[in-house]
């Protein structure tokens, strides 16, 4: 009896010493988990997860000073896609950092602009074109619709807009919810 | 005035087939295999078919209903009497009632629903359930009658026989000739030998009807394109690649390949036991590489193991394989070189 | 004479009923213009044409009223009429929604060739270089009438040595393709002449599915024993008329997956388009009209017609004999392609074939779908060589990589695999639903890093500029500590001055 007690014993440390050496001998150098992360961030640098940017929020989430569930524009995809990485379970978007919004871009009324530049500002992706006391106007690819340019606006002439819609952007549902939906007829008037 | 219209997807035909008419077709190619079956070993085999569907239809209602999903559209597309005709194929004629019900629990239970239920399950659902009932009772699933000429049971003997408890121990019971053969090679005596007993000399010409019959069925299976060539196919290859060598060292002491092809249930394993859609593997060159596996196992159970056949072992190893050989053998995209 | 070629095979495919001899037992007839066209301004693909007119302008037949501004085609008035709009109207596209168009009233009293505008006719077109014969096509507004409506002016503009002018049919209940090579075989093979002039190509070959036999005899009467190009009938399996098949089963070689025939030297047109390129060159006249089969049990009298583009799907079908008792689904294409459409209200434009009316019991019983079981039909049907089972599976999943990795771009929705699937899974609407997602996630892909990219900028220019202040600050503290000013202010404005007078003007901040 005792022999068989040694006997796996001496094995069961073999084999672990085995697999600490493999371990060590075979490591990978993976690419920094920041990078990885910060790619699947949709770069919005909105700040509404409470850190300056997309970088930094990526940083914290890497040093586990933040969880992954604090970006609204990345929305559910960008959580699960956290969750994947990171080998974590994916949880709800916390509320108390913004709710996700479909696409928008920001859009600025040229009859009430004043030319201040506050807006150009305060864009993160300088998405915003002008000079002072020359019109303002958005660049509607650049724009990633992350709202930081409405509140600094004086004269509260920038508005958030649905981005494109239509056939070029159409996404074809899943199967199921085609049938359940009651998209079948269209009135003519 | 603009009319309006459902609207619908394409394709806009009405459906090439049904799941229903898939099983249906592989109950139709059984028949041939039935019909000589139960001229061999008598109608309990038809008791067993019997048994074997009521118990698994009950099984697969009962489940339906625990997991919540419609009862009509599961029951009614025929795969639950598909796995339970196959598992009765492989009882004897006279086993008791409740093997049929054990078997066929753990095939639809265990098998089938407890991975997802239709088109979920890892494991041949009948294979799973044959396996269960050799390894439980074995005792009971070796008694096979003699294939002499009127070596039936009457049909009151057979009923008492199946749901009385009485089995017809001492009456006319015998091994299969595969039983035989690796009983009696593992005792030391040469093929010639055992051929020339008793035991075998009848019994190994009817398996040879019986292996045409089975044929017959899954030549029009694949006419029919409800199987794929590639699985009958590697199963021929894999049961030669393993008995030829076998064979050619000793002739002796090892069966041939034909022998091996022929006998037992090698053709019904290769036409519609590997043939499983859902446990086996999808892509083609995984079919082949399926189906040589399964005949190779299976020639080496029968040589080496401790049961007669090998096919239900061989199919159950081969059905934890397959996304394996889906993987490695992905086959080339239309405008791509690999 | 039919060509001897050897030809090759492709993987998959089946045999299916053609129930074309309703729309090609008589010869094609002209619909009458409607009181109303409705003209799309795009291909949904690309860009939206520009359009040149407002409402209430007058236009005559052939006029251009929208401009292709990028990959877009010209939009030409088809008939002498009134603008009455341009506003989002239902077309023909799988979504539903609304698009773009030009509304167009025709004039009732239209003497619609007498005022018509067209280009002048290059008649002797052999003597045209390729680039005034292109500009023509671009002009006329052609774009591939074989269903993909792609601007043919731009898909010319390659060197290619083989031109596959593109007769195989292959799609149930079309035939109108067919009715033209019957009826305008001349047109066809002009045509093809016309492009093999622009691309150079050593060959030319015109494919026919070998059902076509009436086809086939007026391509014959047409080429009259001239050899420039080859006449070659290919098996009648669908779907040999997609493109990468038929030029696999002509030549034994693959389009690469995610490629374009002219990557391997071949071009593939319809003979629709070749037509219409011959009477852009030669007659002078836009595209205005084309070949559409009306067919279906539910219309009472099926047949091929030679439709204005813009005609109301409603109006077509009462040229047709109407609907009958039991018309249930209107389908724009064929039975295995096509799209159906929620209103007959919708126009034919120029990618329209086949305007297809089902009864209800022609069309898929509404059975609940079972789990797949694994069967592998679908793959062994499936043209691309895919394995449409796991595609599913993974999509289901939302695996992206996965779905990208098993190809699923290479999929030409030919909708084999959702025929012979036995648990009557839809998977066409799997994979249109993992295709949209696919290039959506690529675009946001893209996006995200163009806004890291001037993220990143933005961040540089604003340390540097911080650096340069913080420097300056410190290189004029530097020189007060030195000699301090007796009047700092003074000292400024001197600092100041020196300033403006080197850079010749204010500065401006940004």
């Amino acid at each position: 009896m005792i022999e068989a007690v040694l006997a796996l014993s001496g094995l069961g440390v073999l084999l672990g010493a085995l697999l600490g050496w493999a371990a060590v001998r075979f490591r990978r150098e993976d690419a920094p988990l920041v990078d990885a992360i910060d790619r699947i961030l949709p770069q919005t640098q909105c700040a509404q997860c409470g850190f300056p940017g997309c970088r930094p929020y990526a940083e914290a989430i890497a040093r586990g000073a933040a969880d992954i569930n604090q970006c609204p524009p990345g929305g559910e995809a960008g959580i699960q896609a956290l969750a994947a990485l990171l080998g974590r379970e994916a949880k709800p978007l916390d509320a108390t950092h913004g709710s996700e919004q479909p696409a928008r871009v920001a859009w600025i009324d040229e009859a009430v602009c004043i030319g201040c530049t506050k807006c150009i500002q305060a864009c993160p992706v300088d998405a915003i074109i002008g000079a002072p006391k020359l019109m303002h106007t958005v660049l509607i690819d650049a724009c990633t619709g992350c709202d930081l340019c409405v509140a600094p606006c004086p004269v509260d002439c920038i508005y958030m807009l649905p981005a494109s819609s239509g056939i070029a952007v159409w996404r074809a549902p899943r199967p199921a919810a085609a049938r359940l939906q009651n998209i079948t007829f269209l009135r003519v008037p | 005035m603009a009319r309006e219209f459902r609207l619908g997807g394409a394709p806009h035909l009405p459906a090439a087939t049904s799941v229903q008419t898939v099983m249906l077709k592989v109950l139709l190619a059984l028949l041939p295999g039935i019909a000589v079956s139960v001229i061999w070993f008598g109608v309990g085999l038809l008791l067993q078919i019997a048994l074997a569907c009521v118990f698994a239809l009950l099984a697969e209602a009962a489940m339906l209903q625990l997991r919540g999903r419609p009862l009509r559209p599961f029951l009614s597309d025929l795969s639950a009497p598909v796995a339970a005709v196959l598992f009765a194929l492989c009882l004897p004629p006279w086993a008791p009632w409740w093997i049929a019900a054990i078997g066929m629990l753990s095939a639809i239970v265990l098998a089938k629903h407890l991975y997802g239920g239709l088109g979920y399950n890892v494991f041949n659902p009948a294979m799973v359930g044959y396996v269960v009932v050799l390894i439980a009772f074995t005792r009971e699933l070796s008694a096979w009658p003699a294939l002499a000429a009127g070596s039936a049971l009457a049909p009151g003997e057979m009923l008492h026989a199946v749901f009385g408890g009485g089995q017809p121990w001492d009456a006319m019971a015998q091994a299969t000739p595969l039983d035989t053969l690796r009983e009696q090679l593992g005792q030391g005596r040469t093929l010639a030998e055992i051929r020339s007993g008793p035991a075998f000399a009848s019994a190994a010409v009817r398996g040879e009807w019986l292996a045409l019959a089975w044929l017959l069925g899954g030549l029009w299976l694949l006419q029919q394109r409800v199987i794929h060539w590639q699985v009958p196919v590697g199963v021929a290859v894999g049961v030669i690649a393993v008995a030829a060598p076998l064979w050619l060292y000793d002739s002796g002491r090892h069966a041939s390949p034909l022998f091996h092809l022929t006998s037992g249930a090698t053709v019904l394993a290769a036409f519609f036991i590997a043939t499983e859609p859902v446990s086996g593997a999808a892509t083609p060159r995984g079919r082949l590489l399926f189906g040589a596996g399964v005949g190779a196992l299976c020639v080496l159970i029968r040589r080496y193991g401790a049961y007669p056949d090998g096919i239900a072992f061989a199919v159950l190893l081969m059905n934890a394989v397959a996304p394996l050989l889906d993987r490695w053998l992905h086959p080339r995209v239309f405008g791509r070189s690999k | 004479m039919s060509s001897s070629i050897a030809l090759h095979g492709f993987h998959g495919g089946l045999r299916l009923p053609g129930h074309k001899i309703a729309a090609s037992a008589a010869s094609s007839r002209a619909c009458p213009l409607p009181p109303t066209l409705i003209l799309p301004l795009g291909q949904y693909g690309g860009s939206l044409a520009q359009v040149l007119v407002a409402p209430g302008d007058r236009v005559r037949r052939g006029q251009l009223v929208a401009r292709a501004d990028g990959l877009a085609a010209n939009v030409h008035a088809p008939a002498a009429g009134s603008i009455v709009a341009i506003e989002p109207r239902p077309v023909p596209h799988i979504c539903g929604l609304p698009a773009s168009c030009i509304v167009l009233a025709v004039d009732t009293d239209a003497d619609t060739d007498d005022r018509a505008i067209c280009f002048p006719p290059m008649v002797e077109w052999q003597q045209a270089d390729a680039q005034s014969l292109l500009e023509r096509i671009a002009d006329a507004g052609i774009v591939g009438l074989g269903g993909a409506a792609f601007p043919t002016a731009t898909k010319l503009g390659y060197p290619i040595e083989l031109l596959v002018i593109n007769g195989a049919e292959c799609e149930p209940w079309i035939a109108c393709d067919q009715m033209l090579l019957r009826e305008r075989a001349q047109e066809v093979c002009t045509g093809a002449r016309i492009m093999r002039q622009i691309v150079g190509a050593t060959r030319v070959v015109l494919a026919i599915e070998d059902r076509m036999q009436d086809a086939a005899e007026a391509v014959r009467a047409a080429l009259d024993s001239s050899t420039d190009i080859e006449l070659v009938e290919v098996p009648t399996i669908f779907p040999q008329g997609g493109e990468r098949q038929l030029i696999r089963v002509l030549t034994g070689k693959e389009v690469p997956s995610g490629g374009y025939p002219v990557d391997i030297g071949v071009l593939c047109h319809n003979v629709g388009t070749a037509a219409a390129v011959y009477r852009a060159i030669v007659r002078g006249e836009p595209l205005l009209e084309r070949y559409v089969s009306v067919t279906g049990h539910g219309v009472l009298a099926a047949g091929t017609w030679r439709v204005t583009i813009g005609t109301p799907v409603e109006w077509l079908i009462a040229q047709a004999g109407g609907y009958s008792g039991d018309a249930a689904r209107v389908v724009l294409g064929g039975s295995m392609t096509g799209t159906a459409i929620a209103t007959d209200a919708v126009p034919i434009v120029k990618a329209s074939n086949c305007v297809l009316v089902l009864t209800t019991d022609q069309l898929r019983d509404p059975a609940p779908e079972l789990p797949c079981i694994r069967c592998g039909e679908c793959a062994r049907v499936c043209p691309a060589q895919l394995l449409p089972q796991q595609l599913h599976w993974f999509i289901r999943a939302a695996d992206w990589d996965a779905v990208e990795s098993h190809a699923l771009i290479d999929c030409i929705e030919c909708g084999l695999c959702a025929q012979v699937c036995p648990s009557h899974i839809p998977l066409v609407d799997w994979y249109r639903h993992g295709k949209t997602e696919l290039h959506l996630r690529a675009d946001a892909q893209q996006r995200a890093d163009a806004a890291r990219k001037r993220f990143e900028a933005r961040t540089l220019r604003l340390a540097q500029a911080q650096a340069e202040r913080t420097e300056r600050l410190a290189a004029r503290q530097a020189v007060d500590e030195e000699s301090p000013a007796s009047d700092p202010i003074a000292a400024a404005v001197q600092r100041a001055a020196a300033r403006k007078r080197s850079e010749g003007g204010p500065e401006h901040g940004a």
